[in-house]
């Protein structure tokens, strides 16, 4: 089974879609993708809509590339799976980048007009003022990170050692000029090494 | 008084090569990283540049690293410089992550794998902690006065931590009510000004 072109449009639109929905991040739009991608179209199942997440947070760049990785389990399991070889693979680029750029049109030039309309107008006080006003909010946003991720499963009792490595980490990172990947190494080390689980 | 130096991208090479290598090192996510190099090495914003073009980057929607990639490109080399960051942020990176995704697949239903991959989580979040934490003195400017800055920061961590309300609400309702104020003082101190 492969896409049809009313699958590609599909695909394409379903993301143009989301992106708008998109507020605070790529991945506030999750249950959407979620809804259209495994429910509606069954293009994809849960494990590999989740993996697709994970897979994408862990690698470096932006979390948005979750996106990408859906849109190319999409293709490749379309065309029959990564055992179908190269031509699957090449399929699975093209949904890849189809996801991906459907995602952000629609965000991308709103964020181009804004920037432009407010830099334009930024000595109106309404626009200094919304920036001074939401400074701090989304400061607090970000101190609420371990919050926000809800990488922790809500176990506080045998949680605690993963609090421990955000606490540490957090402190290492604001007060000294250690290197992230090594911080970032040693935190997947641990964990691989099962120390992290009380 | 010294004078500032405008520091900025030299070129729209520069700009998507400096963007690609922020992308690359940033697993788990690009904030930290962007906040580190961009703001503490390179100097192309300062702190509270930072904080302001983060907060609507965050609150626009969309992936906010991408908004704020957009966002710096624009000022610097408009429409095309806008491109070359967004293509600095996800071109070569995108090509990594698929490439990944393709090879491990089928490696993400490994307990050793999972594991790791919480541990890496754990210290992401640490590592987004701590540019909070950085970004902290940048309110000190803010006209709305640090300690109410403060007092706001922790009523948000407190709202969305505690009481777990959704974030869209308390962006509308708290951001609404600190624009409010924000233009309040902001007249405040032009009318003292024209006084003097």
């Amino acid at each position: 089974m492969t896409l049809t072109l009313l699958d590609w449009f599909s695909l394409f639109i379903n993301f143009f879609g989301a992106s708008l929905l998109a507020v605070g991040g790529a991945i506030s739009a999750a249950p959407e993708m979620h809804r259209f991608l495994v429910d509606e179209h069954h293009w994809l199942d849960d494990a590999t809509f989740a993996s697709s997440i994970t897979v994408a947070q862990s690698a470096p760049g932006p979390n948005v590339l979750f996106v990408a990785v859906m849109g190319m389990n999409v293709g490749l399991i379309a065309s029959g799976g990564v055992q179908a070889g190269w031509p699957a693979w090449a399929y699975g680029m093209m949904t890849a980048y189809t996801a991906l750029i459907g995602m952000l049109i629609p965000s991308g030039l709103l964020t181009l007009f804004i920037t432009k309309l407010a830099h334009k107008h930024k000595d109106l006080s309404i626009v200094r003022s919304f920036k001074a006003g939401l400074a701090p909010i989304v400061v607090g946003l970000l101190l609420s990170a371990g919050y926000v991720l809800n990488i922790h499963n809500n176990h506080p009792s045998s949680d605690w050692p993963l609090w421990i490595v955000t606490l540490v980490s957090a402190i290492l990172v604001w007060k000294t000029k250690v290197h992230l990947l090594l911080l970032i190494g040693s935190g997947a080390l641990l964990g691989g090494l099962g120390w992290l689980q009380a | 008084m010294t004078q500032h130096l405008k520091r900025g991208p030299v070129s729209r090479w520069d700009l998507f090569w400096s963007f690609t290598k922020l992308a690359l090192q940033g697993f788990g996510g690009v904030l930290t990283i962007v906040q580190r190099e961009l703001v503490e090495k390179k100097q192309w914003l300062t702190n509270e540049e930072f904080v302001e073009d983060w907060s609507i980057a965050q609150v626009l929607p969309g992936p906010n690293v991408i908004n704020l990639g957009l966002m710096i490109g624009q000022r610097h080399f408009g429409f095309s410089g806008a491109m070359t960051a967004a293509a600095g942020l996800m071109l070569i990176p995108s090509l990594v992550v698929l490439s990944l995704a393709l090879m491990y697949g089928s490696i993400s239903d490994n307990p050793i794998t999972q594991n790791a991959l919480m541990g890496m989580n754990a210290v992401v979040a640490g590592l987004i902690i701590a540019t909070g934490l950085k970004l902290l003195p940048a309110l000190k400017k803010n006209p709305l006065g640090y300690s109410l800055c403060i007092f706001v920061v922790a009523l948000t961590v407190v709202l969305l931590n505690v009481f777990k309300l959704p974030t869209v609400w308390i962006l509308l309702v708290m951001g609404g009510g600190c624009t409010y104020w924000a233009n309040q003082q902001l007249k405040k101190a032009k009318q003292s000004e024209l006084i003097e």
